[in-house]
C-alpha cells in the first residue's frame, strides 16, 4: 500500500510538467480588496473614468452577493482578503516590448509559447499573459493590415475605447454571478479581438495565461467581436507553477457574433491541479458566455479541461439569432483530489436555432467530475434543435462521476434529446491490449483517447496533440 | 414563514385534540416532526428540489382541517363507480383521510391485514413500530408536515411466505362543502417471500379547493415482491403533495407505474432505497396534462448495495397550458458495484403554451457499473404522420394513434390484465377527451 | 526440429473451479496442431491460459515458449515473443480505430526487439498489403476496432491483425464460429497464405470444416480438461463419423 501511494506521489507531481516558478521582479500590490484598491488597479492601467466606474459599480454589486453553493463542489472557504489582485511581471517602462525580462522571454519558451514570431507555431499568432499583464502579443501588424485588432485588453482600452466600452459587459452583465460581479471589479488584462466585416482571420489567435506570482489571483477579461461575415478560430491555454496554496482564476471570456459571423474558441486547460493529496491547486471559476446576435451565426465551444484543483465553468451560447448555431464539446479530466463541475448553457431565442452538446467525463482516483448543463427554449424560439450526448468514463472505484443536465422546453416545435451513459474501461479490453503487446498504461492512454476522440478531433491540429498528450499524462499512476 | 406558521399555530394550538383519537406511535412521531418542520419551514423555489413547483403558495388557501374527527357522512356508492371490470379486488377507502372498509366480503390468506392504520396502531404497535416513520422520517418538509397531522389511513400487511392473488384496491375519496386538507398515510409491509398488488385509485370530483398530503411507506422484505399501480383522476381544483419511500431487501422485486390522468396540482415524489444484493425496481410514470395542470414527478432510485438492477420509464403528454416536471435521479454509491441502472423520459409538447421541464440525472461514485439516461422533448414524427396518411388515415385520426402509442409503452408494463384494459381505455377515452370534456384542447381533436 | 511450446501436466482454475487437469502438449516449429473436443471440454481455457488472460490461475504444471517460462512473462511480452491468439469473441474497443490500433502494437513489438519505430509510410504500406491478404475493406480499417462489425468482419480483423504482427505461434479458438462458408474460406486463406516454414499453429475447433481447409500435422482431443486421444489427421474423419460419444465412453470413470 506504502508503494503504491509513493508511485503516485511520484507520478502526480512528474506530471504537472509546468509546475516551475519563474523568478521575475514582480510589482504586486498589496493583498486585500476594498475600493481603493480598484482605483489603484485602474490608476495603474490608466483608465478612463467610466471603466471606474463601470468597476466600482460592480465591486459594490458583488459586496452584496454570497458564493454560489448549488454545484457539486465541495469549496473550502476563500478568503478574498487575502489576495492580491494586481501582479505585474514587467518592469516600468511604456515601451514594454524593449523591456521584457529575459527570464520571462525563457518562462514563456519553456511553456512551449515562443514570443519571438520567427520561432512561431505555424499560423498563430499569440498574447501571452502573466498574472496581470499581457506580456506581448505577436503578429499585431500583420492582422493589423486586415482590420483585425488583437491585443491585450489594456491596450484595447487605451487605443479603441469606443469599441471597448460599446462591448464590455454586454454579453456578460457584472450582476450574472458572484465570480462574475468580482472579475469585473478588478479584472486586469486578457485578449481583446475584433474581427472587421467580412474578414476571414488568416491565423488562429492565441492567449496564452500563466500564473506566476504567489498569492495573486488571476481575474484576466476576454472580448472577442466578430462583425457581420468574419470568421475567427482562438485558441486559449493556461498553467501555474505548483504552490502549496489555492490560488483564484475568475476569468471572464465575452464574445459577441454577428450576422453570418463565426467563432471558434477552443481552451486546453491546465492550470496546476494540486499534488496527490490534493493541496494546492488553482480554483478555476470562470464564466464563459458568447451571444449569437447575428442571424446564421455560429459559435463553438471546445475545450480540455484537465488543470486545476476546483473548476467551476459552464461555456455558454445565447442564440439569440435566427438560424444561429451553438456547440459545446468538452473533455473533462479529474485525477487525485481534483473537483470540476463544467458544461454549458443553450438558450434558443431565434428561430431555427441549433445546439450541440457532447460532453465526455473521465474521472481516475479521488475525484469527482460532473457535467451540469441546460438546454432552455423559449416560447418565440420555433424549429428549436438541440442533441446533448454526456458520457462519464470512470477510472477505479473512489471517484465520482455525475450528470445533471436540466431542459425547459417552452416551444411545442422544439426537438430536444439528452443522452447520457456511464462506463469504465473493461478488463477485456485492457487484456486484448495487453495480448497484442501494449502496456497497460498506454493502453487506458488509448482508450482514452479513444472515447474523447470525438472531441479532440474539433481542436485545431497542434492543440489536439497536445491535449491527446495531456490526457496520458495526466492519468498516469490513475489505473494499478 | 407567514404560510408556516399558520399551521405550527395550528398544531400547537390544537394538539391535544389531535392527539386524542389516534395511537401513542402516530403521536410519539408527530411531535418530533413539528421540530423538523418549524427548522426548514414549506421549500421554496430556489431548492434544487422545488425549482418549478411552489408548493408554499398552494398553502394560502384557507383550508378547513378535521382534526376532530367529526363523522362525515358517505355512501361511496353514490361517490365511487371506479370499478375495473374483471378485475377482483379487495377494496379499502380512505375517505378524506378516515379509512373505511370496502365490505367487499373477500377472503384473505391467513394473517393478511388490510385496516386501519390508526386502528393496528392501538392494537398492535410491537407489529407497526419497527416501520411507521422510519423512512418518512428522513423526508421532506411536506412528508413532515403529513406526519404531524396524519391521524389515520391504511395498513395493508402481508405475512411472510404468503401471496395475495387478488389485486388489493385502495380508493382515496375527497368529500366535503368546505375547502379542505387532509392527510393520508399508507403503510404497506411485505414480508419475506410475499407477493401482492396494490391499486391506489385517487378520487376527487369536489368543485371547492382541496389538498392532500400523502405519506405511502414501503417495505419489501427479502425475496418480497409488490406492483403497485397509482392512478390520479382528481380534479382541477385538487393538490396532491404524496411521497412514496420504498426499502427493498434483498432479491425483492418492486414494480410501480404511476398515472396521472386528470389533477390540478401534482407533486409525486417518490424514493426507492435499494438495500440488498439483487433488489430490482421498475418505475413507470405517464401523465397526460392540459388546462392548467400541473404535475411534477421527482424519483430517486438510491442504490445502497450492488448487483441491483433499476429501470425508469416516465413519458408526459401536454397541451393547452400544462407544465410537467420531470427530474428523476440515480444514485449509485460506492458499493453498489455491478448496478444496471437504465431511465428513459420522453416528453410531447402540443402547445406552445404548454412548458416541460426534464432534469435526469446521474450520480454515481462506483465504477463497475452499467448507468444510462435518455431524455427527449419533441413532437410526433412528421413522416409517421404523413405514411399514416397516405394510407388513408386521417391526419387528427393519425396523431391520435400516435399519442396513443406513446402513452402505450407505459400501460404495457402493467402486468394485471384487466387492469391494463382498463387503462388503455381511460387513455384512449382520456386523449379523446371524453373523460374530461373541453373545446379548446388538441388532445380532444 | 525444436520444441516450440511444451506444456507439462497444466492445470488451470477459474473462479476456484478447475478446468485443465493435466495437459500435457509439444508443438515443434512447423507443425500445425488441432485440438478438438465437446463444448466445455476446455479448449477454450487452454488458449487463454497460454496467452496469459487474468482470469485463469494455474495451479500446477509448467509451459516452455522458445525456451522460456511462459507462465512468467506478462501478456503483451508473449505477444512481442510472438504468441497470438484470434479470440473466439472480439471485443469492441469505441474511438480507437484500427490503424492506430495496429501502429500502436507495431511500435511497442519493434520497442521489445529494439528496433526503431515503423515509420508511417512503411507502416501503411504493411497495413495495404496486409489488408490485400483477408480482403479487408479498407472503410474498415478505418473504423474503431471491431466496433459495429459483423461476426464474419471480426474474424477478417484478427486474421488481418495476425498478418500485421507475424506470430511464430497462433492460436485460432474457434476461429471458424459464426461464419458462413465464404467467409470461412477467406479466413482459412489468409492464415494458410501466412503459414511459414518456421511459424507454428494451434487450431481450436469443434468441427472438422475449417480443418478441410487448415490442414492439422497432428490432431488432439481435449475432453474433460486433458488430452485424451492423439494421432494424425485420419483422426478428424473418425471424429467427423463418429462423433465426440465413443471418446466420453471411453473416459468414463
Amino acid at each position: 500500500m506504502k508503494k503504491k501511494d509513493n508511485i503516485l506521489k511520484k507520478i502526480a507531481n512528474k506530471a504537472y510538467e509546468f509546475g516551475f516558478v519563474s523568478k521575475i521582479k514582480t510589482d504586486i500590490i498589496d493583498s486585500g480588496l476594498n475600493e481603493d484598491v480598484i482605483r489603484l488597479i485602474s490608476k495603474k492601467k490608466n483608465e478612463p473614468s467610466w471603466l471606474l466606474e463601470f468597476r466600482l459599480e460592480a465591486y459594490r454589486h458583488w459586496l452584496t452577493l454570497k458564493m454560489p453553493t448549488w454545484a457539486h463542489l465541495n469549496i473550502p472557504p476563500i478568503d478574498y482578503q487575502a489576495i492580491s489582485y494586481y501582479a505585474d511581471p514587467l518592469k516600468k517602462s511604456k515601451e514594454k516590448n524593449k523591456e521584457i525580462d529575459p527570464e520571462l522571454m525563457k518562462t514563456f519558451e519553456k511553456l512551449g509559447i515562443p514570443l519571438e514570431e520567427r520561432l512561431a507555431l505555424s499560423g498563430t499568432a499569440v498574447d501571452a499573459v502573466m498574472d496581470s499583464v499581457s506580456v506581448k502579443t505577436t503578429f499585431k501588424e500583420e492582422l493589423k493590415e486586415k482590420g483585425i485588432i488583437f491585443c491585450s485588453m489594456s491596450e484595447a482600452v487605451q487605443e479603441h475605447p469606443e469599441l471597448v466600452r460599446q462591448y464590455l459587459g454586454t454579453v456578460v452583465n457584472y450582476r450574472d454571478n458572484f465570480f462574475a460581479a468580482l472579475n469585473s471589479a478588478v479584472f486586469s488584462d486578457g485578449s481583446f479581438a475584433f474581427i472587421p466585416k467580412g474578414v476571414r482571420c488568416p491565423r488562429e489567435l492565441s492567449t496564452y495565461f500563466r500564473i506566476n506570482a504567489a498569492n495573486t489571483g488571476q481575474f484576466e477579461r476576454t472580448l472577442i467581436v466578430a462583425d457581420d461575415d468574419s470568421y475567427v478560430s482562438y485558441l486559449e491555454g493556461c498553467t501555474a507553477p505548483m504552490r502549496d496554496e489555492n490560488q483564484l482564476h475568475a476569468a471572464i471570456v465575452e464574445i459577441v457574433v454577428n450576422n453570418n459571423a463565426e467563432v471558434k474558441y477552443s481552451t486546453v486547460q491546465n492550470w496546476y491541479p494540486g499534488d496527490a493529496e490534493g493541496k494546492g491547486g488553482v480554483y478555476n471559476f470562470v464564466t464563459k458566455r458568447g451571444d449569437c446576435r447575428g442571424k446564421n451565426s455560429k459559435l463553438s465551444w471546445t475545450q480540455v479541461e484537465t488543470g486545476s484543483a476546483i473548476t467551476w465553468k459552464y461555456p455558454s451560447c445565447i442564440l439569440r439569432g435566427d438560424n444561429s448555431q451553438g456547440e459545446f464539446y468538452s473533455v473533462a479530466l479529474t485525477n487525485n483530489y481534483q473537483q470540476a463541475d463544467t458544461g454549458t448553457k443553450m438558450i434558443h431565442l431565434g428561430k431555427n436555432t441549433r445546439s450541440t452538446i457532447i460532453s465526455k467525463g473521465i474521472s481516475a482516483g479521488k475525484s469527482q467530475n460532473s457535467y451540469r448543463g441546460l438546454v432552455r427554449v423559449s416560447k418565440n424560439a420555433d424549429g428549436a434543435r438541440n442533441y446533448s450526448q454526456c458520457d462519464s468514463l470512470l477510472l477505479g472505484d473512489k471517484c465520482g462521476a455525475h450528470t445533471f443536465p436540466y431542459m425547459d422546453i417552452h416551444n411545442n416545435s422544439a426537438v430536444i434529446e439528452h443522452e447520457a451513459t456511464t462506463s469504465k474501461i473493461s478488463e477485456d479490453q485492457l487484456f486484448y491490449c495487453n495480448q497484442r503487446g501494449i502496456g497497460t498504461e498506454e493502453a487506458i492512454g488509448l482508450i482514452v483517447n479513444g472515447y474523447a476522440k470525438e472531441v479532440l478531433n474539433k481542436l485545431p491540429m497542434e492543440f489536439a496533440i497536445e491535449a491527446q498528450k495531456l490526457l496520458s499524462v495526466s492519468l498516469e499512476g490513475a489505473v494499478g | 414563514m407567514s404560510q408556516e406558521q399558520e399551521y405550527i399555530d395550528i398544531f400547537e394550538q390544537n394538539l391535544a385534540l389531535i392527539k386524542e383519537p389516534c395511537a401513542e406511535l402516530l403521536n410519539e412521531a408527530r411531535e418530533k416532526a413539528a421540530i423538523r418542520f418549524k427548522a426548514t419551514g414549506f421549500p421554496g423555489t430556489k431548492e434544487e428540489n422545488w425549482l418549478h413547483s411552489n408548493v408554499a403558495k398552494r398553502f394560502a388557501t384557507d383550508y378547513g382541517m378535521n382534526l376532530g374527527r367529526v363523522e362525515v357522512n358517505t355512501d361511496r356508492r353514490t361517490l365511487f363507480t371506479c370499478d375495473v371490470p374483471n378485475l377482483n379486488t379487495h377494496q379499502a377507502f380512505i375517505v378524506n383521510d378516515t379509512f373505511r372498509d370496502g365490505e367487499s366480503g373477500k377472503k384473505f390468506p391467513d394473517g393478511v391485514i388490510l385496516a386501519s392504520l390508526n386502528r393496528i396502531a392501538e392494537e398492535s404497535p410491537s407489529l407497526l413500530e419497527p416501520y411507521y416513520n422510519t423512512l418518512a422520517e428522513q423526508g421532506d418538509s411536506i412528508a413532515q408536515f403529513n406526519t404531524m397531522f396524519a391521524q389515520d389511513g391504511i395498513v395493508l400487511y402481508i405475512p411472510k411466505n404468503t401471496v395475495v392473488e387478488e389485486t388489493v384496491q385502495i380508493v382515496t375519496l375527497l368529500q366535503a362543502n368546505v375547502e379542505m386538507l387532509s392527510n393520508r398515510r399508507l403503510l404497506v409491509i411485505l414480508e419475506e417471500n410475499s407477493q401482492a398488488s396494490l391499486l391506489i385509485c385517487d378520487h376527487s370530483a369536489m368543485e371547492k379547493q382541496t389538498l392532500s398530503t400523502q405519506v405511502t411507506e414501503i417495505f419489501i422484505g427479502r425475496g418480497a415482491q409488490l406492483d403497485l399501480y397509482e392512478l390520479e383522476e382528481t380534479a382541477y381544483s385538487n393538490t396532491r403533495l404524496s411521497h412514496l419511500f420504498v426499502r427493498q431487501e434483498a432479491d425483492s422485486r418492486f414494480g410501480h407505474s404511476n398515472i396521472t390522468l386528470t389533477n390540478g396540482f401534482t407533486r409525486n415524489y417518490i424514493s426507492v432505497s435499494l438495500e440488498g444484493k439483487g433488489a430490482e425496481a421498475d418505475i413507470n410514470g405517464l401523465v397526460i396534462g392540459d388546462k392548467n395542470q400541473h404535475t411534477d414527478n421527482r424519483t430517486i432510485v438510491d442504490h445502497k448495495t450492488g448487483n441491483c438492477n433499476s429501470n425508469e420509464l416516465y413519458k408526459y403528454i401536454l397541451d393547452e397550458q400544462s407544465t410537467g416536471v420531470f427530474a428523476g435521479k440515480m444514485l449509485i454509491r460506492p458499493d453498489a458495484q455491478q448496478t444496471v441502472s437504465q431511465q428513459t423520459n420522453r416528453n410531447l409538447c402540443l402547445t406552445s403554451d404548454a412548458h416541460m421541464y426534464a432534469q435526469p440525472q446521474l450520480e454515481i461514485y462506483a465504477d463497475d457499473v452499467k448507468c444510462s439516461h435518455g431524455s427527449t422533448v419533441g413532437q410526433l414524427d412528421d413522416n409517421a404522420l404523413f405514411y399514416m396518411q397516405q394510407r388513408g388515415i386521417p391526419a387528427d385520426e393519425a396523431r391520435h394513434l400516435l399519442m396513443y402509442a406513446f402513452a402505450g409503452e407505459v400501460i404495457e408494463n402493467i402486468k394485471i390484465e384487466a387492469l391494463r384494459d382498463r387503462l388503455h381505455m381511460l387513455v384512449e377515452k382520456r386523449l379523446r377527451g371524453e373523460l374530461n370534456h373541453c373545446r379548446t384542447c388538441a388532445l380532444c381533436k | 526440429m525444436e520444441n516450440l511450446l511444451e506444456i507439462k501436466n497444466l492445470h488451470a482454475t477459474i473462479d476456484g473451479k478447475e478446468i485443465l487437469k493435466g495437459i500435457d502438449l509439444t508443438v515443434k516449429a512447423g507443425e500445425v496442431h488441432a485440438i478438438m473436443g465437446p463444448n466445455g471440454s476446455g479448449k477454450s481455457t487452454l488458449s487463454n491460459v497460454l496467452v496469459g488472460h487474468p482470469a485463469y490461475t494455474v495451479t500446477e504444471g509448467e509451459v516452455y515458449y522458445k525456451g522460456k517460462n511462459l507462465l512468467e512473462m506478462s501478456p503483451e511480452d508473449r505477444s512481442h515473443e510472438g504468441l497470438f491468439l484470434s479470440f473466439q469473441y472480439p471485443v469492441e474497443i469505441p474511438g480507437v480505430s484500427i490503424t492506430n490500433f495496429m501502429r500502436a502494437a507495431i511500435n511497442a513489438k519493434r520497442q521489445y526487439l529494439e528496433l526503431e519505430p515503423m515509420n508511417a509510410t512503411e507502416f501503411l504500406k504493411m497495413m495495404r498489403e496486409k489488408r490485400a491478404l483477408v480482403n479487408l475493406d479498407s472503410k474498415l480499417a478505418n473504423r474503431s476496432v471491431n466496433e459495429g462489425f459483423s461476426g464474419g468482419e471480426k474474424k477478417r480483423n484478427e486474421i488481418f491483425q495476425m498478418a500485421m504482427l507475424e506470430p511464430t505461434l497462433s492460436i485460432l479458438d474457434e476461429t471458424d464460429s459464426g461464419l458462413d462458408i465464404d467467409a470461412l474460406r477467406i479466413v482459412a486463406e489468409g492464415v494458410n497464405k501466412l503459414k511459414r516454414e518456421d511459424t507454428s499453429s494451434l487450431v481450436i475447433t469443434h468441427y472438422q470444416r475449417l480443418l478441410d481447409y487448415i490442414k492439422p500435422d497432428i490432431v488432439h482431443v481435449l475432453y474433460n480438461g486433458k488430452i485424451v486421444k492423439t494421432a494424425g489427421p485420419e483422426l478428424v474423419m473418425e471424429l467427423e463419423e463418429r462423433g465426440y460419444d465413443w471418446i466420453k465412453n471411453e473416459n468414463k470413470q
